[in-house]
């Protein structure tokens, strides 16, 4: 039947929560959907998904789905999209959603709109809104295939909340894995893995630049810590080597939109403003009155950050 | 080891904050230089990288091809990427806006058929249009493995790739057996992030791309470059996803200095009631 197909993103046997922005994002388009877990363990990770108002959830259980890997997983997520008549597939505009759903497109000859932020319904007519040109373009794109590929933004689409009820679960075989799948092997996982909340979710991302340098843990791990926040990173300070790699905040880093984003020593490089423009409220800590993110900041502070942000630490400890 | 990179050329991606909107919301980059995607950029040294010894890189141990889809200006694009360091070069002839990621993955399979070479790399998004799709979509139509998002690359003498994804949080492994489609984060071009079956493990490159040398842009006049017709590779020309009017975002107004960190912290509390 025409509707929407939700793939849930799996990962540590859970359900991501960027999923819940792609159920979001099947709600307001306004036609039935159903949800697809595929993973190894996701008739567990599945049970919370019944909750969200979906017509069924489809559930592919595999002991070989243990580890991402595109091409065991797109033959069942086209087989499935398929079989169920699903005009709309939609997955998580993540690493792992925007590897897997251009496979997926080409499989069902389906046209794709990657990182959508918007969707709009008129009749039969629909359109998505993706951002562009590191994000200083919002462009307009229209599928002229019978089924739509879809990933969607976590930071745009608020991520739904479970509704009750209870969608009913049907297993679905395994489809058999592409041929290519003999030729990828799971390696393994080097998480960055803290006790600090996800860059993706958290509600307050502190972040700091290259003229951190060695200090950036030292000075802005103190500050995290009075704000429960998240620690972000520029390019350039992860390049140089002073933050891991998986901090890094921009185009080719994490997207994030928290309600506080604090840049410490941070320039405002056009790719890493592309990354945290949708944040509720910037402040910006820099002592180059002339740098670019004061453009975009709603609280500027010009002063040496190595004085300022110990300084605001003791102040958040002392007033809030 | 022959590798196929496809490259696209984008206006400047460092000023992309200056494009405008023409009356019916197309997107207008006058004034703005045309560049090579810098992501596809990334790929080419990756691709120079794994096809040559790291002490000496006047060797070439491979063959590197590039490919790009456009108009003719974009010759220059890829004669300046010929003197970088690729073999050869191919255009196929298109208007930009008679193309769409499906089109080109299509093309570029056809492209992949006749030159059957062991590696596609491509940077993971270009950077106009940000889709991130060209690379899986042409590991589905020629039916290989693909691996995005690649911070890392380890040739294992040739045969199979060991290539590092960086997804949120965390780096995955995974082994390819070649041949397969890599796509290039900037990661890449790390002093250490390429590991050829040619180069030392100790040796390290400079951070970045390298810049074609004068006498190598001479010589690579005389490198072939050839033209194709789109149609002879991809007879189907119809767009399955087509653009409409833009918008530009809204602007964040600059707000305001504070003087002080109490200040800030007062604004925080009291005005944005964020802490």
């Amino acid at each position: 039947m025409a509707g929407t197909l939700v793939i849930a993103e799996l990962g540590d046997g859970k359900v991501k929560k960027a999923t819940h922005s792609a159920i979001t994002f099947a709600k307001q388009v306004g036609a039935p959907f159903a949800i697809l877990a595929i993973g190894a363990g996701a008739a567990e990770a599945a049970k919370e998904l019944t909750a969200f108002g979906a017509q069924k959830v489809l559930v592919t259980d595999d002991a070989s789905l243990a580890h991402y890997i595109a091409e065991k997983l797109a033959p069942t997520v086209a087989k499935v999209a398929k079989d169920g008549g699903w005009d709309t597939v939609v997955m998580t505009a993540t690493s792992n959603g925007k590897d897997l759903a251009p496979r997926v497109a080409a499989k069902l000859s389906a046209g794709y709109a990657p990182d959508v932020d918007r969707v709009k319904v008129d009749g039969a007519r629909r359109s998505y809104r993706r951002p562009q040109y590191s994000g200083n373009a919002l462009a307009w794109l229209e599928i002229a295939t019978p089924v739509h590929v879809v990933s969607v933004r976590q930071t745009e689409f608020i991520a739904a909340e479970p509704s009750g009820g209870a969608s009913p679960v049907e297993n679905v075989a395994k489809a058999a894995d592409d041929a290519a799948a003999a030729r990828v092997e799971f390696v393994k996982i080097e998480s960055g893995k803290s006790e600090r909340p996800d860059l993706g979710e958290a509600r307050v991302v502190v972040s700091g630049g290259r003229s951190l340098k060695e200090q950036f843990k030292q000075v802005l791990e103190p500050l995290a810590d009075a704000l429960g926040a998240a620690i972000g990173a520029s390019r350039a300070a992860c390049d140089a080597g002073y933050a891991p790699p998986e901090l890094q905040v921009g185009q080719t880093g994490r997207t994030v939109a928290p309600q506080l984003y604090v840049a410490v020593g941070i320039s405002g490089a056009i790719q890493h403003i592309a990354g945290m423009k949708g944040s509720k409220y910037i402040v910006a800590i820099n002592k180059d009155a002339d740098a670019p993110i004061f453009q975009i900041a709603d609280y500027g502070l010009v002063a040496d950050l190595f004085v300022a942000v110990p300084d605001l630490v003791k102040e958040l400890k002392t007033h809030v | 080891m022959k590798i196929l990179v496809a490259v696209k050329r984008v206006a400047d991606p460092d000023n992309l904050n200056k494009i405008k909107l023409s009356a019916q919301g197309k997107i207008d980059t006058t004034g703005l230089e045309p560049k090579s995607s810098p992501y596809d950029e990334y790929a080419l040294e990756t691709a120079l990288r794994l096809t040559e010894n790291g002490a000496n890189t006047k060797a070439r141990l491979g063959e590197v091809v590039v490919v790009t889809f456009g108009p003719k200006e974009n010759e220059q694009m890829l004669r300046a990427m010929l003197g970088t360091g690729a073999d050869r070069a191919i255009r196929v002839d298109a208007k930009d806006d008679a193309l769409d990621g499906d089109l080109v993955a299509r093309g570029l399979k056809a492209v992949v058929d006749r030159e059957k070479p062991d590696l596609v790399l491509l940077g993971y998004q270009q950077a106009e249009n940000e889709s991130n799709e060209v690379g899986q979509m042409l590991a589905e139509y020629l039916g290989w493995p693909q691996a995005t998002f690649a911070g890392s690359v380890k040739s294992e003498d040739d045969k199979a790739l060991v290539v590092g994804r960086e997804i949120e949080g965390a780096t995955a492994q995974i082994r390819v057996t070649l041949p397969a489609v890599v796509t290039v984060l900037d990661k890449i071009i790390h002093p250490k992030s390429v590991q050829s079956k040619h180069t030392a493990a100790t040796h390290a490159y400079p951070d970045g791309v390298r810049f074609a040398a004068l006498m190598a842009i001479m010589a690579a006049k005389k490198k072939p470059l050839a033209e194709l017709p789109l149609a002879e590779l991809a007879p189907d020309a119809a767009l399955k996803v087509t653009y409409g009017a833009s918008e530009l975002p809204p602007k964040r107004a600059a707000g305001v200095k504070v003087k002080d960190v109490k200040e800030l912290v007062t604004k925080l509390k009291t005005e944005a009631k964020v802490i």
